[in-house]
């Protein structure tokens, strides 16, 4: 248990450091954006010179970017990420609200394309060579050339609008008084596109890593004696060849999570669902400078808390990463 | 006036039902109106504030102007092109200094409390005339409003004012909120901002960000028997293609002000149970405009302004661009407008050996590489229709050898860079015209205006006789005085090209077949939809 705490200290301790990097570089990237929150908002209104004063006083773009950042890094100190421009309300309920519709689709879209991945993996990897090896390995990577937007628009035309098995977007029925199991059946049945597009964009990569790992560990020498021993095939495979191929993919799953929100910014798109990826791009539509910093640290800790959960993961499936190695 | 309907029944009914169809006000194809009923539609933007008294723009009435009305609304048959809301009549006194609302009784609030003058009074004085963004210019000299009677609002303004700019103005600009919720606190931190009350068909019920806004039915609305539907449901599709896929898959019944873009009209038109509208929209005509830096030496000439006039195929423009949902301009004022517009004004039409010509005379000879001179150009990138311009219109420079280099921007960055920092030479601007000139297109060629007031002259332009003209306009209260010092302004814009007006264009819905009483006025997405049904 010392293993992971140790880990987990150390790791924290980075952590802080990287999350007030990642907040002074988005602020100073946004201000260096020609165009303030202002300037946005007026395009869809016009107004007079009185009127656009008014309203940079009113969001306090009136004061300098030092006085500003100064400002947001001590709400923060406080736990407090300010209030939205665009939404005229606080931060964190804006962000709340979204949160869980972009974990449910970044949770299900990986473990589509790890579990997936990984089984195909192994049918693939378990006859190196054989035509379903081929023809998997072929097919996986036309999925991975195929830009997400486009897998999405193709899905929707499908099993949206020419048989209309599923709906074409959001997260759930419009206005329903759904409650409970229905509600959740619902909402499953609306996550189906968007995770099967975002998911089986990163299937091929977790399909071919899986497949090459398998082919290094055949070569190794251990193979070759749990086969002298007459091991079974099916038992080699599993046992054997597949459990020390997953290892790879596991350190995979933790840099594929920051990816993966990247790719959510254009499925929450197309399919309409109300996640952290589409807030984002409309923050930065608009110049909500607090809002997008909210929504990148938010992210940010996300990513690390995946890969810190990962590398806990990591120093027990595999003994070798000991306590001592922790430390260095 | 004719309308423009397109769905595979219309053609297959044959000529007869076209003609029939086009005639008729209502395109709808049942005609009995029926009660009940949940109408979905598209919404491609979620507003920040849903006060129309505040914000006066179409992004916020698409949703609130069902919540909150007028005084008047637009109307295709109308006296003055307008018909009685809240006010049932109104009447400009010689002098200009006063208009007299005379309002409808027995009106009720969403919260039941009666509409009164004094609600009109708090919002014109509090509200139209501090805050919201046209009324700031419009009713700028309004000093007091009195109300003699709960029914009686009578503006006083402190200059005079025409009575024509007023009336024209009633559609956008005078969308009245209840005073009992906004006198408390400040204004702009109401929350009847994000959750509207009103007096009108419908009720705000409730918006889920990034989802969907709900109105539900006003069974105490003034209007008898109406309105007709119970529900209304905008959802939010921020994709540019998910309007067109959620009408074809039956999850929604209309998409209006374009949010399926026009390269789908054609294949959308052929699907059963669909039909093209493009009429309902003529209050909300955008202006496709190039918008000229006259700092640089070279656009300061007239004759090189001439010449980029000449090389611009409208035609071409129109047909290519628009595909043929716009027409062709000739002044700041569009041709569907039935007041100000005439015809009677210098035109530019295309001919690049001409262009070529003016160019040649102006001193700027092609030089061995076959250019003449080196612009800056910003297409506004707010529809995909200003950025292709901006495409075509390179292309059209390069003909009489301007070398015309794109730098493209996102909203923020443009109106910055073209408002406020000026650094273009030519930008592709889409202004609004709103019914009359002096809300928002003389402001266009006026010299004088502070930087960074968008949509505005921030060319550096400057025509005295041309301001003197807009001057004089701005107080001349005698309706076709007024009139006539527009078609004036008209011929000196189109004869000095401060700016280039190449198109006039406006929205198209798509609706279900089901869906009745659409477009049946000229601001129809904007307003109120208390007659509006769904069949079946």
């Amino acid at each position: 248990m010392t293993r992971a705490l140790i880990l987990l200290r150390r790791r924290l301790i980075g952590s802080i450091f990287v999350l007030l990097i990642v907040v002074i570089g988005t602020f100073l990237l946004l201000e260096a954006a020609p165009g303030d929150a202002v300037d946005a908002y007026i395009v869809s209104t016009g107004g007079d010179a009185g009127m656009i004063e008014l309203l940079r006083h009113r969001w306090g773009l009136d004061q300098s970017e030092l006085t500003r950042l100064a400002n947001y890094l001590w709400a923060l100190l406080h736990l407090d990420l300010g209030q939205s421009v665009t939404f005229s309300r606080p931060i964190r309920d804006v962000i709340l609200e979204r949160l869980p519709n972009t974990l449910l689709l970044m949770v299900s879209a990986t473990a589509l394309s790890f579990g997936l991945g990984s089984a195909l993996g192994i049918y693939a990897g378990a006859r190196p060579g054989s035509v379903r090896d081929r023809i998997l390995s072929i097919g996986s990577l036309a999925l991975y050339a195929i830009p997400g937007f486009w897998l999405g628009l193709v899905l929707i035309v499908v099993f949206a609008v020419d048989l209309r098995w599923l709906p074409i977007g959001g997260i759930e029925a419009l206005a329903s008084d759904k409650t409970g199991l229905d509600r959740a059946a619902d909402i499953a049945i609306h996550l189906v596109l968007p995770v099967a597009a975002l998911g089986f964009i990163y299937l091929a990569l977790y399909l071919r890593m899986m497949r090459a790992g398998m082919a290094e560990v055949w070569r190794q020498d251990f193979v070759l004696a749990a086969r002298a021993k007459g091991l079974s095939r099916r038992r080699i495979v599993l046992a054997h060849v597949a459990r020390n191929a997953l290892l790879p993919l596991v350190t995979m799953l933790g840099l594929q999570s920051a990816q993966m929100l990247g790719g959510s910014v254009v499925i929450e798109s197309v399919f309409s669902v109300p996640g952290l990826g589409r807030l984002a791009q409309e923050a930065v539509a608009a110049r909500d400078t607090p809002l997008l910093l909210g929504i990148i640290l938010v992210s940010a800790v996300l990513v690390v808390v995946i890969n810190l959960l990962v590398d806990i993961a990591y120093a027990f499936l595999d003994p070798r990463v000991g306590a001592g190695e922790a430390n260095a | 006036m004719s309308g423009f309907t397109i769905s595979r029944r219309t053609m297959l009914a044959g000529s007869a039902m076209l003609l029939a169809s086009t005639a008729m006000p209502d395109t709808g194809w049942a005609q009995t109106p029926k009660k009940g009923g949940r109408l979905v539609l598209a919404a491609d933007s979620e507003p920040r504030n849903l006060n129309p008294a505040i914000v006066a723009s179409n992004g916020v009435f698409f949703i609130s102007s069902k919540i909150v009305e007028t005084l008047a609304e637009a109307s295709f048959d109308g006296k003055d092109g307008l018909a009685p809301r809240l006010a049932l009549s109104w009447e400009g006194a010689a002098d200009g200094l006063s208009v007299t609302f005379k309002l409808r009784d027995g009106v009720k609030w969403h919260d039941g409390k009666p509409f009164t003058s004094a609600d009109v009074a708090f919002s014109a004085l509090q509200i139209w005339k501090p805050l919201q963004n046209l009324g700031r210019t419009v009713f700028k000299d309004l000093a007091a409003v009195e109300t003699p009677d709960d029914l009686t609002a009578v503006f006083k303004f402190a200059k005079p004012t025409p009575f024509q700019l007023i009336r024209n103005a009633l559609p956008a600009l005078s969308s009245v909120v209840p005073k009992h919720i906004y006198e408390v606190g400040k204004i702009e931190d109401n929350p009847a901002n994000n959750a509207p009350i009103g007096t009108g068909p419908f009720k705000f019920a409730e918006y889920k960000a990034g989802q969907y806004y709900r109105l539900t039915k006003n069974a105490d609305y003034w209007g008898k028997d109406e309105p007709y539907l119970d529900e209304i449901i905008y959802q939010v599709l921020p994709d540019r293609t998910s309007a067109a896929s959620a009408l074809e898959a039956e999850e929604i019944q209309l998409a209006a002000f374009s949010a399926v873009p026009l390269a789908d009209l054609d294949r959308i038109s052929k699907v059963p149970g669909l039909k093209v509208i493009s009429k309902g929209y003529e209050g909300l005509t955008y202006q496709l405009v190039v918008e000229i830096n006259h700092r640089r030496k070279e656009l300061a000439d007239l004759k090189v302004r001439q010449a980029i006039a000449h090389a611009i195929d409208k035609d071409f423009v129109v047909k290519t661009v628009f595909l043929g949902y716009a027409t062709t301009a000739t002044g700041p004022v569009p041709k569907n407008d039935p007041q100000f517009y005439t015809a009677d004004v210098p035109t530019y039409p295309f001919d690049v050996a001409k262009a070529n010509a003016l160019l040649d005379e102006a001193g700027y000879k092609k030089g061995p590489d076959g250019k003449r001179f080196t612009l800056k150009l910003l297409p506004a990138p707010y529809f995909n229709e200003t950025k292709q311009f901006g495409d075509y219109l390179r292309q059209a420079l390069a003909a009489i050898g301007i070398d015309a280099q794109l730098v493209n921007n996102d909203s923020a960055a443009h109106i910055k860079a073209v408002y406020t920092d000026h650094a273009f030479d030519l930008a592709v601007g889409p202004p609004v015209f709103r019914g009359d000139p002096a809300i928002s297109t003389t402001i266009l060629v006026q010299s004088g205006i502070p930087d960074g007031v968008p949509f505005s002259n921030q060319g550096g332009y400057k025509n005295d006789a041309l301001d003197a003209l807009i001057a004089k306009a701005s107080e001349t209260l005698d309706t076709t005085a007024r009139t006539d010092l527009y078609k004036e302004f008209q011929k000196e814009v189109a004869a000095d090209l401060p700016l280039i007006n190449v198109a006039e264009w406006s929205f198209i819905s798509v609706a279900r077949d089901t869906v009745g009483n659409i477009a049946n006025n000229p601001r129809w997405a904007v307003s109120n939809w208390a007659d509006t049904y769904l069949a079946g």
